[in-house]
C-alpha cells in the first residue's frame, strides 16, 4: 500500500516538475518578448536629439521649430543660411560644446564650470545667427535663449528612412529600411541555395546511397554544423570574397551573395538532417503500395515519398532560414555591411543581426541607440515569426493534395 | 565582434606570486582597447620585475574606462581621446580631481591597394572620399576606377577619431564598407584594387600601400611613418591617455613611473605605438 502510494507520489512528482519546467520555458520566452517591445518601442516616445541635450538659438532668430532632417544639414553645413529653414537671410552659426574654449577661458568658466549655463546664454545673446548643441544641464533655467523644438521620432522615419547613423550627433538617423532589405535578400539568397542542394542530398542520403557511403556522409554533414560561424566568416573573407569579385569582376567582393553563400553552406547540415529524417520516417507500408502498384524507385520517391514527408521538409526549411536570418558573425565579415538599399545581389549589404551584434557594445544602457539596436531586434522577431507563419500556412494545404 | 570578445573575455593578470608585504603594488586599469594591448604588456613585465604587485588589465572602450573612474571601480582608466566636455563635468561634479598622462601616441595611416597609383591625398580630398562626394579615383589623380571606401564599426573608437579629424565631424557617406575588425580592413584592401581604409601605423603590412597626407591643401605631403609620427610632423596622431584621481597618486606612481622610463618606453615602440620620451 504504501509502496505503491510512494510510486504514485514519485510519479506525481515528476510530472509536477516537468509541468513546472515547460511553463517557466513559456513564461520566460513570452517575457523575453515583452521586454524586446517594450525597450524597442521605447524610440518612438524621443526626439532624436541625443540625451541630456538641447539645441539653442537665440532669441532673436524667429526659427525655433526645425525637422531632425533640417538640423543635420544644418550641422553638416548643407544649409549654411537661415532662409533654407524660413529663417531670415543670414549665415547659420555652427557651436558645439567644445567650442566654448574659443569664446571663454577655463577660468572664466570656474572651476566646476558653474559659470557655463551663464556664458553659454551670452554667446547665443552676442551672436543671433548662431546655432547651439549642447547639454541639457547648461541650459540657463530662465535663459534668454530660445530651445529649438523638433518632432519625436515618427514610425515612418524608421520603417522607411534610408539613412542608419545611431550614432550621429546632434540628430540621429534610424532609417531601418536598407538594414531590413539587406536581412532579407541575403536569407532569401541563402534559402535558395541551400534548399535544393539540402533536399537532393537528403534524398540521396535517405532513399539512394547504401549504407556504408551513409555512414561516410552523415557524420561529415553533422561535422559541417560543429564549425564556428566566425571560422566560415574568415573563410568567407580570404576565400569567396576575391573568389566572387574575380567571377563577376566586381569592384568589390564583399556583397549579399557572398553572405547568401555563406548561410546557405551553414544552413545546408539543419536542412540535411531534418529532411533526412523525414523522408526515412515515410511508412514502408506506402513504399511498397506504390513499388507494388508498378512505380519505379524514382517516381515513389517524387510522388510519395516526398509528398509525404513534405510537413518535416518544411520544419528543415524553416530552421534552415532561422539560422539564416539570425546568423551574425559570418555576415559581419563577408557583407561589406553597407547601410544601403540594396539594389542587386553583387552590392554590398547590411543585415540586422550584423548590427546589433557590431554596435550593441559601445551604445550606452537605454539611450536611443541601444532602444532603435532593440527595435531592430523586434523587426528580427516580426519578420522569422512571418516567415514561419507563412510556411505553416502553405506546408497543410500540399499534404492534402 | 573581437572587440567584444576582448571586452567580454575580461583579461585578467593577477599573480599570486608568494607574499611579500613591501612593495607591492595592487592596481586595476580599465579602458579603450587601442591602449589595451599596450598596458597588457607593460603590466606583464611589470610584475616579472616587481614580484608580488598585481595588476588587472581590463579593456570595453574608453568610455567604459572613464565611468568606471567615476564610480571608483578602476584605479586608472585608459583612453584613446581626450576627456569629453561632459564627462570632465561629471568628474568635477563628483569631486573627483583627476590627473591626466599621455603615455604613447598612435598614428593613424590612410593606405590603398598596392596596384593603386595615387600615393598621396589632401586632408580634403580623404573628407571628400569618405563623405562620398568624390567617387572615382581618376577625380585624385588615379585610374578610371570606383572608390570602395572601408570603415572601422562606429563602435570604434578610431572610427570617432578618424571622423572627428578628417572628416570635421561630417558623417560617414552610407555607402562605406564597415568592417568588425582592423585585420579585416588590411584584408579587404590587399584584395580589392579600388580600395581605401584606414588604419594604426602599427598593422601597417606590405600587403597595403600606405598614402601620404597634406594638411596645408598639397603644399607638403608628409608619410606616415614612426619618425614622422615621433617629430609631430605627421599630422593624424593622437595621445593616448591614462586618467587617475589625485588621492590615488602614490598608489599608481610606481607603475606610472615604470610606464615612462626607457624600458617602459621602448615596450610602447615594440608594441607599435610612438614613445613619448624626446
Amino acid at each position: 500500500m504504501i509502496k505503491h502510494f510512494l510510486k504514485d507520489f514519485k510519479e506525481r512528482f515528476i510530472e509536477g516538475v516537468l509541468f513546472l519546467s515547460s511553463t517557466t520555458t513559456s513564461i520566460l520566452v513570452v517575457l523575453i518578448v515583452v521586454y524586446l517591445f517594450k525597450e524597442g518601442v521605447g524610440i518612438f516616445n524621443r526626439t532624436p536629439v541625443a540625451e541630456g541635450s538641447e539645441l539653442l538659438v537665440s532669441a532673436a532668430n524667429k526659427v525655433n521649430k526645425l525637422t531632425a532632417d533640417e538640423v543635420r544639414k544644418i550641422f553638416e553645413q548643407e544649409f549654411t543660411k537661415w532662409n533654407q529653414v524660413g529663417g531670415s537671410d543670414a549665415e547659420i552659426e555652427l557651436f558645439r560644446l567644445d567650442d566654448i574654449t574659443n569664446y571663454y577661458t577655463d577660468e572664466q568658466l570656474g572651476e566646476n564650470f558653474e559659470n557655463m549655463p551663464h556664458c553659454i546664454d551670452t554667446i547665443l545673446m552676442q551672436h543671433p545667427n548662431m546655432i547651439a548643441f549642447v547639454s541639457k544641464q547648461y541650459v540657463l533655467p530662465n535663459g534668454r535663449a530660445c530651445k529649438v523644438s523638433i518632432d519625436k521620432i515618427a514610425v515612418k522615419q524608421v520603417m522607411l528612412g534610408n539613412r542608419w547613423y545611431p550614432t550621429a550627433s546632434p540628430v540621429v538617423e534610424l532609417g531601418i529600411w536598407p538594414l531590413l532589405l539587406g536581412t532579407i535578400w541575403v536569407s532569401i539568397g541563402a534559402i535558395l541555395l541551400a534548399l535544393p542542394f539540402g533536399l537532393a542530398a537528403a534524398i540521396y542520403m535517405a532513399e539512394i546511397a547504401d549504407s556504408r557511403i551513409r555512414k561516410i556522409l552523415k557524420p561529415l554533414i553533422e561535422l559541417l554544423a560543429g564549425i564556428p560561424s566566425v571560422v566560415y566568416g574568415f573563410f568567407g573573407l580570404v576565400v569567396m570574397v576575391p573568389i566572387i569579385q574575380q567571377t563577376f569582376n566586381l569592384d568589390v567582393g564583399q556583397s549579399a551573395l557572398a553572405g547568401s553563400i555563406i548561410l546557405g553552406i551553414m544552413a545546408l547540415p539543419t536542412i540535411i538532417t531534418i529532411s533526412e529524417d523525414a523522408i526515412r520516417n515515410t511508412p514502408r507500408a506506402m513504399r511498397e503500395a506504390s513499388l507494388a502498384l508498378g512505380a519505379n524507385h524514382w517516381q515513389t520517391i517524387v510522388r510519395v515519398v516526398l509528398p509525404y514527408s513534405v510537413s518535416g521538409i518544411t520544419a528543415a526549411v524553416i530552421l534552415g532560414i532561422g539560422r539564416a536570418i539570425g546568423e551574425t558573425m559570418a555576415v559581419l565579415m563577408v557583407t561589406g555591411n553597407a547601410a544601403v538599399v540594396p539594389t542587386s545581389f553583387l552590392q554590398p549589404v547590411r543585415t540586422i543581426p550584423a548590427t546589433i551584434a557590431a554596435e550593441l557594445g559601445e551604445a550606452p544602457f537605454g539611450g536611443i541607440h541601444f532602444q532603435a539596436l532593440f527595435f531592430l531586434g523586434c523587426m528580427l522577431f516580426l519578420l522569422t515569426f512571418i516567415i514561419n507563419v507563412i510556411v505553416e500556412m502553405l506546408a497543410p494545404k500540399k499534404l492534402k493534395r | 565582434m573581437t572587440n567584444s570578445i576582448i571586452k567580454i573575455g575580461i583579461i585578467t593578470i593577477a599573480v599570486a606570486f608568494g607574499t611579500k608585504s613591501f612593495a607591492q603594488t595592487k592596481l586595476t586599469i580599465k579602458g579603450s582597447d587601442t591602449v589595451l594591448p599596450l598596458s597588457q604588456k607593460e603590466a606583464e613585465k611589470f610584475m616579472k620585475t616587481n614580484s608580488g604587485s598585481s595588476i588587472t588589465v581590463v579593456g570595453g572602450g574608453s568610455g567604459v574606462g572613464i565611468a568606471a573612474l567615476m564610480d571608483g571601480t578602476t584605479d586608472i582608466a585608459m583612453s584613446s581621446r581626450k576627456l569629453k566636455m561632459d564627462e570632465k563635468l561629471k568628474l568635477t561634479n563628483a569631486g573627483k580631481a583627476f590627473k591626466e598622462l599621455v603615455v604613447a601616441y598612435d598614428a593613424l595611416a590612410v593606405v590603398v591597394n598596392t596596384k593603386n597609383k595615387v600615393s598621396k591625398l589632401t586632408k580634403e580630398q580623404i573628407a571628400d572620399i569618405y563623405t562620398g562626394k568624390i567617387t572615382n579615383w581618376k577625380q585624385v589623380g588615379g585610374d578610371d576606377l570606383k572608390i570602395i571606401v572601408y570603415s572601422r564599426e562606429s563602435s570604434s573608437g578610431t572610427y570617432e577619431f578618424f571622423k572627428d579629424q578628417l572628416l570635421k565631424n561630417k558623417n560617414y557617406a552610407p555607402t562605406c564598407l564597415m568592417m568588425p575588425a582592423t585585420g579585416a580592413i588590411i584584408e579587404s584592401i590587399a584584395q580589392t584594387k579600388g580600395a581605401i581604409g584606414y588604419v594604426g601605423i602599427s598593422y601597417l603590412e606590405k600587403t597595403v600601400k600606405a598614402i601620404s597626407i597634406s594638411y596645408d591643401k598639397g603644399v607638403s605631403y608628409i608619410m606616415p611613418s614612426y619618425v614622422n609620427a615621433k617629430n609631430k610632423s605627421y599630422p593624424v596622431t593622437r595621445p593616448l591617455f591614462y586618467f587617475y584621481e589625485k588621492k590615488n597618486e602614490a598608489k599608481v606612481q610606481k607603475f606610472v613611473n615604470y610606464l615612462l622610463s626607457d624600458a617602459g618606453q621602448a615596450i610602447v615602440k615594440e608594441v607599435g605605438y610612438i614613445d613619448v620620451k624626446k
